[in-house]
């Protein structure tokens, strides 16, 4: 579904608020959305730039050219040779990198703060007018293919996630890894990369977020110079990824893989993700997280399965609501050896059954809170982790406001709350894929009729 | 075709103004020392104190000892177990870091100003008084237990610990911290006591301080925290002797993709060449995208995802590392790619260009460092370990914009030996074998 984002946009358009002390935004006319975070520490910023787009925007078949994309990034534009944008970062004393994740993908550089316009200009020159050439598309689909064999294909841990993902999510692309199915990358070309280039980066689909030695006013002249005149996509899709149907059916993988040595068992439910507004639920699930399989001193799990009478070595529950559509939330159990992967998942259950029988320690959860609290404070140490929030949440569907609010949010979490998410989570095998992480049996010495 | 490298070099001659950072050296009523920069923008503290020594510490036989007994020093101290202590150390949030490496014990902590009184006595408990529980000891043995069993299912482990075992033999230094699953199996409660007293001792002791925190308070808190400790532990074990010959170790395992160390000795971090060379290492692998090696085996050749090199200066030997991952099928390109520039960088040297991009990167990057409360505690404390001064800072850059050709070029010729390149390959690599 095309529709034009230009009517919207002039709505918006020219309306900075001052959110928090040190947050301020602005949005430029072509519909680039900015967020400048002030520390005065050190002379130091950080610069970058985010595209609402990641590989659950690709088109079916192409897996991979979100990530494929960010690495051509660097090669040569109109005005830059190939690797001429690290070249002058790195003149210039700096570092930069780039990522690309389900939601979003994101170019940054940390540099000498007076060299911030430098960053921009580049940044921005790259955003319209790359220029790539066959020989690009060869070494660079070689150096992805090597990357996936390193961080994927050497990994048993990496492929049994990868098997679990595309089993969790039945219709959504997040069921299709970021960095490609290996047969896909290998097909990647030239077209395939500037089709996703020429609509998705745009200012229009683009969060610049700078933090650190700056003045705002100073950030957004410097914006409207060099991001300015960039022309927007006309016809930018609105995000509507394929969505989950009902899920009816319980899912169960066995990996086996003679490289594992730590035999696990895992399982994902499809949760609700943090929303524009409305972040209670999540706010929830984030609590219980932390308080069933956070600490593993202190935790549900922690305490019944790693501490008294010992039956794993590890426990952990897990969930991020930093998301566009559903995300997950997860246990796992890393079994001691003299348990079975069966008896392991069995006792695991039967800790999570018991939890909601019995509720929330009131202490437990006021040390969490007392941490959650805490952690904003030694955040602020951070301002390149500050950053990241920002441009995550806000490519995420979320607002300056829900990043602001989160805090307060979390805090209100109440016992009845977490018990609740708790039975909403776990009470719902359908939604679930759970996974064996093991060493294959020995294999029978002989094969009888 | 207009480039924005005139404007970079506009930028460059404009040094970075790094805002000098105030550090105050603050003696204790006691009598130990800190450097502290005083933070007072944010309410808390970052304290990072190290212990010189570390598991080279471990005795005879008892392989991974200081190991676990860093695992062990949070996990129940004085009247609290090991629940008890998490749970009081999350109603401070405060958060407490142990960590262990060959030539150092690390605590790392933060803390909120609001409750400092309450972190800093039970960080005090931690140190001064673990209780090494046996219920604690068995679980924490089994956490460790599991991760050597990982890591003998993970190509980088194997690659990492063959190269040690290669370099270094029988010394502290050839062999992994953690131990192996049989030295860790056997240890006891005393062995830990033992390691506990010889590594956690006043005779060694490196602090820095960084936050919301005066000198007086601070010296307090020093006096508090460390003053009980006992005053030596076990002496420092002798230097290490480097081992092998060029060639090539391959370690064969199912894996579609090779990933190899390699190397040769180094250099000492006080050698006079050190900075020469560290500028040097900057040119041929540590530089990114731009390094010598980034450029000839992935920009051009796209034969890998990332080759880069490091020095090892450790306080009982030396070495000139690198790494790389490439196909089973390309990684002996990869090597020889590698070799080559080794050979090329020995008897030709860099460029002037490459020189001149390195020193600036390096001096622009240094400011940069200083990133954070904690991670300056951290450069504190290392900068004292070191032996630096505490003006080092200031004069840091100069002696990298010190460097010239000529020290370059001694350095390369005495460093870069291609002969001595000695490659370990885990994985199932073709065209490639084993030397002898």
């Amino acid at each position: 579904m095309l529709r034009t984002c230009l009517i919207a946009l002039a709505a918006l358009v020219a309306t900075p608020t001052m959110a928090a002390e040190n947050v301020t935004t602005f949005m430029l006319e072509n519909g680039l959305e900015a967020v400048v975070i002030e520390d005065h520490r050190a002379p130091v910023v950080v610069h970058m730039l985010w595209y609402r787009a990641g590989s659950a925007d690709e088109e079916p078949g192409v897996s991979g050219v979100a990530h494929f994309l960010e690495h051509l990034l660097f090669k040569a534009t109109d005005k830059l040779a190939s690797g001429e944008f690290s070249d002058t970062v790195r003149a210039n004393g700096g570092s930069d990198n780039a990522f690309t994740s389900y939601d979003y993908t994101g170019y940054f550089q940390r540099v000498a703060a007076d060299r911030l316009e430098l960053m921009m200009q580049m940044e921005a020159d790259r955003m319209r007018n790359i220029r790539l050439t066959d020989e690009d598309i060869i070494t660079e689909r070689d150096v992805i293919l090597e990357e996936r064999s390193q961080r994927t294909d050497s990994d048993p841990g990496a492929l049994f996630s990868e098997q679990r993902r595309a089993a969790q999510y039945l219709n959504h692309p997040y069921g299709v890894p970021i960095i490609g199915w290996r047969h896909e990358m290998e097909q990647l070309d030239m077209a395939d990369a500037l089709e996703f280039y020429r609509t998705y980066y745009a200012p229009n689909a683009a969060v610049l977020v700078v933090a650190g030695d700056v003045d705002p006013a100073e950030v957004e002249e410097l914006a409207k110079k060099h991001y300015g005149p960039l022309a927007p996509t006309v016809d930018l899709p609105v995000r509507t990824r394929p969505q989950e149907p009902p899920q009816l059916a319980e899912r169960r993988l066995r990996f086996d893989d003679p490289r594992v040595s730590q035999p696990y068992v895992i399982r994902t439910y499809i949760a609700p993700e943090r929303d524009a507004g409305d972040q209670k639920m999540a706010a929830a699930l984030t609590v219980l997280a932390d308080i069933l399989g956070g600490s593993s001193a202190t935790s549900v799990f922690g305490r019944a399965l790693e501490l008294e009478n010992p039956k794993a070595v590890y426990t952990s529950a897990f969930y991020s609501g930093l998301s566009f559509d559903d995300t997950t939330f997860g246990v796992v159990i890393v079994p001691t050896p003299e348990y079975t992967l069966e008896q392991a998942e069995a006792e695991m259950d039967a800790v999570i059954a018991q939890f909601m029988e019995d509720g929330v320690d009131p202490a437990q959860l006021e040390r969490v809170k007392t941490q959650i609290r805490a952690s904003q404070i030694y955040a602020n140490d951070n301002v390149g982790g500050l950053a990241r929030r920002y441009g995550a949440a806000l490519t995420s569907g979320l607002t300056v406001e829900d990043v602001q609010a989160w805090p307060d949010v979390l805090q209100a979490v109440t016992e009845e709350d977490i018990i609740a998410a708790a039975r909403f989570i776990f009470e719902e095998r359908r939604n679930a894929v759970t996974g064996w992480f093991e060493k294959p049996a020995p294999e029978a010495l002989e094969v009888t009729q | 075709m207009i480039r924005f490298v005139l404007t970079a070099l506009a930028f460059v001659v404009a040094a970075l103004p790094a805002r000098a950072i105030d550090i105050k050296e603050v003696t204790s009523p006691g009598g130990i020392t800190a450097w502290l920069v005083e933070e007072h923008s944010i309410p808390f503290t970052a304290l990072e104190i190290r212990f010189k020594g570390g598991a080279s510490l471990d005795r005879e036989g008892k392989r991974g000892a200081v190991n676990l007994m860093t695992g062990l020093i949070e996990e129940g101290a004085g009247d609290l177990d090991a629940t008890g202590f998490a749970a009081a150390r999350e109603a401070l949030a405060a958060s407490y870091g142990f960590d262990v490496g060959d030539d150092t014990f690390s605590v790392s902590a933060q803390f909120l100003t609001e409750n400092r009184e309450e972190a800093v006595a039970l960080l005090k408990l931690a140190l001064n008084k673990p209780r090494f529980d046996e219920a604690a000891i068995a679980r924490v043995k089994s956490q460790i237990v599991s991760g050597i069993g990982s890591d003998q299912n993970d190509p980088n482990e194997i690659a990492q610990q063959t190269a040690s075992r290669l370099a270094w033999g029988e010394h502290p230094y050839g062999s992994d911290s953690s131990g192996t699953i049989e030295s860790v199996t056997a240890l006891t409660r005393d062995d830990l006591l033992t390691a506990y007293n010889d590594v956690v001792a006043r005779d060694r002791i490196f602090v820095g301080a960084v936050g919301d925190i005066t000198a007086d308070e601070l010296g307090g808190i020093l006096d508090d925290l460390l003053g009980g400790l006992p005053e030596t532990g076990a002496p420092l074990p002798e230097a290490a002797t480097y081992l092998p010959e060029g060639g090539v170790t391959v370690v064969p395992f199912e894996t579609p993709q090779s990933v190899a160390i390699f190397g040769h000795e180094g250099i000492e971090r006080d050698d006079a060449d050190f900075f020469a060379a560290f500028v040097l290492n900057q040119v041929l692998g540590a530089g990114g995208f731009g390094s010598r090696l980034m450029q000839e085996v992935r920009e051009k050749r796209g034969l890998t995802y990332g080759v880069s090199t490091f020095l090892v200066p450790k306080d009982l030997g030396h070495l000139y590392l690198g790494q790389v991952a490439s196909a089973n099928d390309r990684i002996a390109e990869a090597i020889d790619v590698i070799r080559d520039q080794w050979q090329l960088i020995a008897t030709e040297g860099v460029t002037d260009q490459e020189l001149a991009d390195a020193k600036t990167f390096l001096t622009g990057a240094y400011p940069l460092r200083f990133d954070g409360n904690a991670r300056i505690a951290g450069i504190l404390a290392g900068m004292q370990l070191d032996g630096l001064p505490i003006n080092y800072a200031d004069s840091r850059n100069d002696r990298i914009n010190a460097i010239t050709q000529d020290d370059i070029k001694r350095v390369a010729a005495r460093l870069l030996r291609p002969d001595d390149l000695h490659f370990i390959v885990v994985g199932q690599p073709e065209g490639l074998q084993s030397t002898n």
